[in-house]
């Protein structure tokens, strides 16, 4: 008896509770145009979902450390067109229900006109959704997956794309550690993962290189000895893990461990101090691809590199740079918007950035809302990660990359292969 | 052939730390007929208080060779003694007052516990992995195209002469064959002047210690610890524990070594996607076809 009653309440309970979602859900919608017009002169509002608790919880407060920088310097010189601008940072534990809630509470209860936010892309295209769906416009500082931007013309990004990070290590292995036979571990329930793995195994074997093995894992794994072990018997000069260093820190110990003694070749989900906290000297000599390298910086970058560290105490990672330069892109989109800063108008001025000064590269969108940017290549060395290389985006400027590409390439098979890449990203920009 | 004698030595030292794990779930089902879901996140515990009292016996990383042997045994015996009394706190207050009540209340707050424990430790602990000191220096050892690490050798023996000491302690001493008392009939055992609350308490103590010696040897071996880190392994172990006849002890050890041999075989013979899901199906063929597990009795209902 008491187990119905209790049964009854628990349905009353998620009723009225789902009435309410409903309710919150529609009101702003029907207000949202009279809304931007009302708060003129109050503060602009962009708000972020980012993971500042849970196991990626240092991705989220480093690109919330860059995030504030470029507030305040953006209110020191006098805000968006004298009303000045506030930032409303919401933890998302980097999980998915978490983000979707964020998402909905900046846009109706923060009126948030952007949105800056994930660095997970399975977590951005959660939000991205929404924003879509909503009519805000959303930058994510750092999802790679090319999904996050095919939600639709409001979902931009101010870094490279998954496909280009897979080249960039795939060349990077090939023409420049001469490695021909590569073994593959990806985590298999991470789109990131996937996408990179994919891209470098394509890119890898169309430049003539062995794919010696194919081998999964599952975020939170610690133990990778089956993998590894069956690696070894394979003669593989290196491995490539498009992991999050959460795990590869761990994978770079077990493969010691068994005297599989090559690098580990990643990309961006490494950099975080955690790697070698982990990893311990297991992973030094390991390579991996990022947005950013603090030593190979220009006059700009110094600039902000010295003024970052002033405020936080530690240099900029390559998040904490994308989530300055996102949002510090947001701001001057609402600065470029075409009359009141409404969330239309602000998507409007995204779309038209032409070489927006960011501290990774310039940024001009292509069609699908992606920047066109080099990568760097950077080692794990003992005293901290060090810049080895910048690799150009092959689809940047079709004729251009041709010419490294040639002298690896001996007859027409070559340009065939080195045409392929443009007309896929080609293709993705039709999508 | 050493490729296999690799995997093998590879899935016995994860077998060994499942079957530490197992033991903690089968005694608890042994003596009261509960699933104590919670026992993963008191093997989580166990590893993080094995990281602090580290830290606190002076563990710098910078000189993790000059860490005696001596602080090492202590920060295993300090894990033990802070899991066990983690375990007889769960039992005192979210057990003990539901005994008597139905099968299914103590189940679902076992769940309730273990989701508790999890989100205090993310508070507590901060959701970013922490790398486990190592307070034994790890040594490798190359034997015929095999390699294998002191530690590895380490989580062999403490494992195996941890398991010797609870059958010994099970089977020989007094307070063991109150065990066996409660286990075979609770009221009858208590009309025979048994304390039984006490002796429940203490198989929680002991169950809780097992899983946080299992632990210190996980976290010595794979040097990552994080709050979430007992769901997978309680889980498995868990399934170890049916696997061998949930109840019995040698069941557990044996349970546990399988599984890991398992899964390991499985990851490096067919793929590494089944890895996981090469125990779940374990866990529906022996429900299936063995459900008293490999070593369980059949115990008949008497109407």
């Amino acid at each position: 008896m008491t187990r119905f009653s209790a049964a009854r309440r628990l349905l009353l309970l998620s009723s009225m509770s789902l009435a309410l979602v409903a309710a919150s859900g529609c009101k702003p919608k029907a207000g949202g145009e009279g809304e931007g017009s009302g708060a003129q002169s109050g503060p602009l509002v962009i708000g972020a979902f980012l993971s500042l608790t849970g196991s990626k919880a240092d991705f989220g407060i480093k690109t919330q450390q860059g995030a504030l920088l470029a507030i305040d310097e953006a209110n020191a010189a006098g805000g968006v067109g004298g009303r000045p601008v506030k930032l409303v940072i919401l933890d998302d534990q980097g999980t998915a229900d978490e983000a979707g809630n964020a998402v909905t509470r900046l846009i109706d209860v923060e009126k948030a006109s952007a949105i800056m936010g994930e660095v997970s892309s399975s977590l951005s295209l959660v939000g991205g959704r929404i924003a879509q769906r909503r009519g805000i416009p959303m930058v994510s500082p750092s999802s790679t997956n090319t999904q996050v931007t095919e939600i639709g013309n409001f979902v931009f990004r101010t870094c490279f794309i998954d496909p280009f990070q897979g080249e960039v290590m795939a060349t990077f292995a090939k023409e420049k550690q001469g490695f021909t036979r590569i073994a593959v571990i990806k985590d298999v329930r991470n789109d990131y993962s996937i996408g990179l793995a994919k891209s470098f195994i394509e890119t890898f074997t169309k430049n003539g290189g062995t794919i010696v093995a194919e081998e999964s894992y599952n975020e939170g794994d610690t133990d990778f000895s089956a993998q590894l072990t069956k690696i070894k018997a394979l003669d593989a000069q290196a491995l490539f893990v498009p992991g999050y260093y959460t795990e590869v820190g761990n994978l770079a110990k077990n493969s010691r461990r068994l005297g599989l003694n090559v690098p580990l070749l990643g990309g961006d989900g490494w950099e975080s101090p955690k790697l070698r906290e982990i990893g311990g000297d297991d992973i030094v000599g390991s390579f991996y691809s990022n947005h950013f390298a603090p030593d190979n910086a220009n006059e700009k970058s110094s600039a902000f590199i010295a003024t970052y560290t002033k405020r936080w105490n530690e240099p900029p990672t390559a998040l904490a740079t994308l989530g300055y330069d996102a949002t510090a892109l947001i701001i001057d989109a609402m600065r470029r918007a075409k009359g009141e800063p409404t969330p239309a108008a602000i998507r409007d001025a995204l779309e038209a950035t032409k070489a927006f000064p960011a501290i990774t590269g310039a940024v001009t969108f292509d069609a699908n809302r992606n920047p066109v940017k080099p990568a760097v290549v950077l080692k794990v060395t003992a005293s901290g990660d060090k810049f080895v290389t910048e690799i150009q985006p092959a689809g940047a400027v079709p004729a251009a990359p041709a010419a490294p590409a040639a002298p690896a390439a001996p007859v027409a098979a070559g340009s065939g292969a080195a045409a392929a890449p443009a007309a896929g990203s080609g293709s993705g920009a039709a999508k | 052939m050493s490729t296999f004698l690799q995997q093998l030595v590879n899935g016995l030292s994860v077998g060994s730390i499942y079957a530490l794990i197992a033991l903690g779930y089968t005694m608890v089902y042994g003596t009261l007929g509960l699933i104590n879901f919670a026992h993963g996140e008191v093997f989580m515990i166990g590893c993080y208080i094995g990281l602090y009292s580290a830290l606190w016996l002076g563990y710098d990383a910078a000189a993790a060779a000059s860490f005696s042997p001596m602080s090492a045994t202590l920060v295993l015996l300090l894990a033990m003694a802070g899991a066990a009394i983690v375990g007889m706190l769960i039992e005192r207050f979210a057990y003990r007052p539901l005994r008597g009540a139905t099968r299914l209340a103590p189940l679902i707050t076992a769940i309730g516990v273990s989701l508790l424990l999890q989100n205090v430790a993310v508070l507590a602990f901060s959701a970013n992995p922490r790398s486990f000191p190592s307070i034994i220096t790890e040594h490798r050892i190359e034997f015929g195209g095999v390699t294998i690490t002191n530690i590895k050798l380490f989580i062999f023996a403490v494992s195996f002469l941890l398991m010797l000491a609870l059958e010994f302690f099970v089977k020989k001493t007094w307070t063991g064959r109150a065990m066996r008392a409660i286990s075979f009939n609770l009221p009858a055992a208590k009309l025979m002047g048994v304390p039984a609350d006490r002796v429940i308490s203490l198989t929680f103590a002991i169950g809780s210690a097992l899983a946080a010696a299992g632990g210190i040897l996980f976290g010595l071996d794979q040097t990552k610890l994080e709050p979430l880190m007992g769901n997978m392994i309680g889980l498995k172990a868990f399934i170890a524990a049916v696997l061998g006849g949930i109840g019995n002890i040698r069941g557990a050890a044996i349970g546990g070594v399988l599984i890991g041999v398992a899964e390991l075989m499985t990851a490096g013979y067919i793929s590494s996607d089944y890895r996981d899901a090469i125990t779940f199906v374990i866990l529906i063929v022996i429900l299936l076809f063995r459900p008293q597990g490999l070593l369980g009795v059949v115990r008949q209902e008497k109407v």
